[in-house]
């Protein structure tokens, strides 16, 4: 290989068998590596023929380390180079290198775990792989029914879920529209505060929700004991099932949609509004007819996203589900239960992975091409319109509402982490804190806290995590919306296909996927940093995708007339005018890292504890003081970070103009 | 005017390029184009035919599908822009919104590797140059739309490029102002002896500044020639009709003279400056100014009534109809109005016609 390619490199880069020598030599070492790392497995050959071909082996394959990873990134980069530089292509060295490193560690991280989950969902006991079996798992009543629609029963796992998701994904849309509105449409006096507010339930682990809800309306829960001695009935467990998980998912959930829907009521471009308007329409014909239509596609991304988080969610149905069966849990127990059920896991997965990839590919779908860029290079004088009454009003109601309830909620954890014991023993203490994160001088620091484990874990791999996710989701975003290659389309479905895959599905399929040779990184942090970086890249791609379409293509152009290579172009001009949107990524991946526990609970170790599955587990012990105490630390610990990442990164001087918005 | 910034002005030569997107969207087809050191050149036509792509070409911001271009000899067929000693003002301006006047300026300069003392130089010679002045450290959001065209010319002009394109530079400036910077980048063009290529779809931009004009409609080559050339003597009803509106009327050729032939329009007879064959249908092109309009009724013109007078201040506009279809012409305000409905004899000025194929 490397004779080849130094022989390569003493033609002259016109020659056409400079490119091909590289294309060829590049791609065939690649391959090479991928047949040698998927054919020799921990019991020698893996199938059968090659056994018979070659005879047993008596060497086992080993993990691959970072020679490994040294050797086929150079391979794969001799194969880009190759690609660059064919005559008359007109292709950037650096953009095929970009395009082969995000393609192949997408396929090696997100493809190929998939594939091999679905492969043991149709595997058998005995080891053989049945298709007969596999479909009748995969339409079990048990998985299927539809009992409790009719009050005759309950209803199956997979039904729950959709039914659950179904109705998370339109309350958090209303909600997050209201929301949306009410900041940028209205004058509201408080528009500033529920903006910060918003942010709030993001840095929150999903679970803590769960919990405030049960200190809220659990058997011993404030608002129930209350209202039970009130009308003198015996307080229920009615917050357990349906009902309570739906509450909690749409705290926890809202202020995504919120955060989508108002990137896209903000874009809506105001002359638009005031045209309609000097038509003779008034406000609320207005809003009816141009505003709605115009956010439709955030509406539709902001349910999709709903739907998503809920089917993903594994915190709130563990913490509130009581009889309420949901796929993520269900899969949970397959796995760490009694039983191990590897292929029923997959089985269940695949269900998860299916419902996900319909709800995305409906939005894609429905959204169709249709153009509703209303962000143009040209400058636009307007000034947003004001919302009509009839909306205005109650969505001001709703938001205030909700507000307060938030308020309720986070007071609860607040008070619940420096109680006692919840509902039986309320003398304040600060107990929970000191047996989590307690410090004892002896011969220097003596981290005594039970919790500085986990936590330092945490801390660690979310800041490993975080600038790779990124950098690798920007990257992504810059090839989408600024380069034209062959099999774009293809490349963005893939890219965006993590974004659809459930943290449990993740979860699951690494299991399947490494813990076994070519690549054997279970129970390492380095497979929780990985699942972080391809769990969370879509959202830095969407952030970088929004706004790299903000930015006018020839400022590219002209940088390039300009004699700046791609590379230099993507770092004086692109990066500075991204920086928010890089803010946003860094946070992002940084807080869902911090926060993350549907797949983490899958991947962690005794070594690499994170601070979510210790919770759930301090939760699973009815230890509840010390599990908010720490989650309550949690969010201290990511809102410190995120002013720190705002402060540092600064914010890219432009100069706009900014329409003040009469008070109401 | 200065010493350190000078043109390292090179030719453009296009050897049947095509341009060709997906399978079969035609952009530009075949054309060859010369365009020499050191003159203006002007790609003029309707939006769609495929100046921009041409433009594009000559930068390396669009790669031909066919065809080879040159730029001082040296074929650049297969560079990229960031590797063609060429620049580029866009119709946008492209400013770096983070930069300074300054920074966008220099920017160019630093990416050709150039020693700091050279950069800071060059940069204040260039905003000397197009009268920013003063106006360093701004943002270009704080700038005027005239004033941001000026940091666009600058930050080209400072390369020394072989080529300078100009892809619409006018279009988002008001009338008044683009009468100025237009007659600003001609004369920076001359003093500098610049090589620039300029596209706009406004004919009388084109007029003004070109030493060149390049006619292109449908993809391809409709004309190229001075100014004059097109304005006198165009090859088609289509250049005829997109330089300063001509009217084109159905005749029949009576007789061919040597560089003139006789002509008869509706029982009107009269001589034009040129020939064309005699094989090939041919229609009269008018200018509107070239008509001359008397009342009543006399021998040998055209008769018709006029349909429609307008007033525009330095002139009065006709709309007359007859047999021969519908003319517009021109007559100075001091001359005495035809009113409307009024019968009008029509006559053209001596050279005041040609003939163009169809």
């Amino acid at each position: 290989m490397f004779v080849a390619s130094s022989a390569a490199l003493r033609l002259p880069r016109t020659d056409p068998n400079y490119s091909r020598l590289l294309i060829i030599t590049g791609l065939s070492t690649v391959l090479l590596v991928v047949t040698q790392g998927l054919s020799i497995g921990i019991r020698g050959w893996t199938t059968g023929w090659l056994t018979e071909l070659f005879g047993p082996l008596e060497a086992r394959q080993y993990g691959m380390g970072y020679g490994g990873l040294i050797f086929t990134m150079s391979a794969l980069m001799i194969f880009c180079h190759g690609l660059a530089s064919r005559p008359r292509k007109g292709a950037d060295l650096f953009v095929t290198g970009a395009i082969g490193l995000v393609t192949a560690v997408v396929a090696v991280f997100v493809f190929f775990p998939i594939f091999i989950m679905l492969m043991s969902a149709f595997r058998t006991e005995d080891g053989g792989g049945s298709l007969v079996l596999f479909f009748q798992r995969l339409v079990e009543s048990k998985l299927w029914q539809v009992d409790c629609l009719t009050g005759a029963g309950s209803c199956g796992v997979a039904v729950n879920s959709f039914l659950l998701a179904v109705s998370v994904g339109v309350v958090t849309t209303v909600l997050g529209l209201c929301f949306a509105l009410v900041i940028v449409r209205t004058g509201f006096r408080f528009s500033k505060i529920l903006r910060a507010l918003s942010v709030v339930p993001i840095i929150t682990p999903p679970f803590v929700i769960g919990l405030a809800i049960i200190l809220l309306f659990g058997l011993s829960g404030t608002v129930t004991t209350t209202i039970a001695d009130w009308l003198g009935l015996n307080p229920t467990r009615w917050v357990y099932g349906f009902l309570g998980v739906m509450i909690a998912q749409t705290l926890a959930f809202t202020p995504i949609a919120f955060l989508v829907l108002i990137g896209v009521v903000e874009s809506v471009s105001p002359s638009l509004e005031e045209a309609s308007q000097t038509l003779r329409a008034d406000r609320w014909t207005t809003f009816k007819t141009v505003t709605l239509p115009l956010i439709r596609p955030g509406l539709a991304n902001a349910f999709l996203l709903g739907f998503i988080e809920s089917m993903a969610d594994f915190g709130n149905p563990l913490v509130l589900g009581g009889n309420l069966d949901v796929l993520s849990t269900e899969i949970f127990f397959a796995i760490v239960g009694a039983q191990y059920d590897q292929s029923g896991a997959a089985i269940l997965a695949t269900i998860l992975l299916g419902f996900t990839l319909i709800a995305f590919y409906f939005q894609r779908f429905w959204l169709g091409k249709k153009s509703y860029v209303t962000v143009t290079g040209k400058g636009d004088s307007g000034i947003p319109t004001q919302l009509p009454k009839r909306v205005a009003i109650p969505a001001i109601f709703i938001v205030t509402l909700w507000t307060i309830f938030t308020f309720v909620v986070y007071g609860m954890i607040l008070y619940g982490s420096v109680v006692e014991l919840w509902g039986v023993n309320n003398t304040i203490t600060f107990k929970h804190y000191i047996t989590a994160f307690g410090l004892n001088w002896n011969d220097g620091i003596v981290w005594s806290g039970a919790a500085w484990d986990s936590f330092w874990t945490t801390m660690m791999i979310s800041v490993t995590a975080a600038p790779f996710t990124a950098a690798l989701g920007l990257l992504t975003a810059y090839l989408l919306t600024r380069q034209k290659f062959h099999g774009q389309n293809a490349f963005e479905f893939g890219t965006m296909l993590s974004f659809a895959i459930p943290g449990t599905v993740i979860g699951v399929s690494y299991i399947l996927a490494f813990n076994v040779p070519p690549i054997e990184i279970t129970g390492t942090g380095l497979i929780l940093v990985i699942s972080f970086i391809f769990r969370n890249m879509p959202v830095g791609v969407r952030a970088g995708i929004a706004s790299m379409t903000q930015i006018d293509k020839s400022l590219d152009e002209s940088s390039a007339t300009l004699g700046a290579s791609t590379w230099a172009t993507l770092r004086h001009v692109i990066m500075p005018l991204l920086k928010s949107a890089t803010v946003a990524a860094l946070v992002y991946s940084f807080v869902r890292a911090m926060t993350a526990i549907s797949a983490v609970i899958f991947l962690v170790s005794a070594e690499y504890d994170m601070a979510t599955s210790y919770i759930i587990g301090r939760v699973e012990n009815n230890d509840y003081g010390l599990a908010i105490a720490y989650s309550t630390t949690l969010i201290v610990v990511m809102l410190a970070a995120i002013l720190l990442l705002q402060f540092l990164v600064g914010r890219t001087k432009i100069g706009r103009r900014h329409a003040k918005l009469e008070a109401i | 005017m200065s010493q350190l910034i000078k043109a390292n002005a090179a030719n453009v030569r296009f050897e049947g390029v095509s341009k060709i997107y997906g399978k079969d969207a035609i952009a530009v087809s075949g054309i060859d184009l010369d365009v020499e050191a050191g003159t203006l050149v002007t790609l003029l036509g309707p939006s769609g035919c495929g100046k921009t792509t041409t433009l594009r070409m000559i930068a390396g911001l669009e790669l031909p599908t066919s065809g080879k271009i040159f730029v001082g000899d040296e074929d650049v067929t297969d560079l990229p822009a960031t590797q063609r000693d060429i620049a580029m003002v866009f119709q946008s301006y492209a400013l770096f919104p983070h930069m300074s006047v300054q920074e966008n300026i220099a920017y160019g300069l630093e990416n050709s590797r150039m020693p700091r003392n050279e950069i800071v130089e060059r940069t204040a010679l260039g905003m000397d140059l197009v009268g920013l002045k003063g106006f360093e450290k701004r943002l270009p959001s704080e700038l005027s739309g005239g004033q941001q065209q000026r940091v666009a010319v600058a930050r080209a002009i400072v390369l020394e490029p072989q080529v300078l394109l100009f892809d619409e530079p006018l279009s988002n400036l008001d009338a008044k102002l683009r009468r100025q910077v237009r007659e600003e980048i001609r004369e920076l063009q001359i003093s500098l002896g610049l090589t620039v290529v300029y596209v706009t779809h406004d004919q009388e931009e084109a007029l003004a500044v070109s030493d060149k004009i390049v006619v292109m409609d449908k993809a391809k080559i409709a004309q190229i020639g001075s100014p004059l050339d097109l304005y006198e003597r165009p090859n088609s009803v289509f250049v005829a009709d997109f330089i300063g509106e001509a009217n084109i009327l159905g005749c029949d050729v009576i007789a061919h003279g040597e560089g003139k032939s006789s002509v008869r329009v509706d029982g009107y007879e009269f001589d034009v400056g040129n020939v064309i064959p005699a094989d090939k249908e041919a229609r009269v092109a008018v200018r509107p100014r070239n008509i001359v309009l008397s009342a009543g009724e006399n021998t040998n013109t055209l008769s018709g009534k006029v349909k429609k007078v307008s007033y525009v201040g330095s002139h009065y506009e006709y709309t007359i109809s007859g047999n021969f279809g519908e003319i517009f012409a021109i007559e100075d305000s001091g001359l005495p109005i035809k009113s409307e409905g009024s019968e009008v004899s029509i006559t053209f000025k001596d050279g005041g016609s040609c003939l163009v194929p169809i």
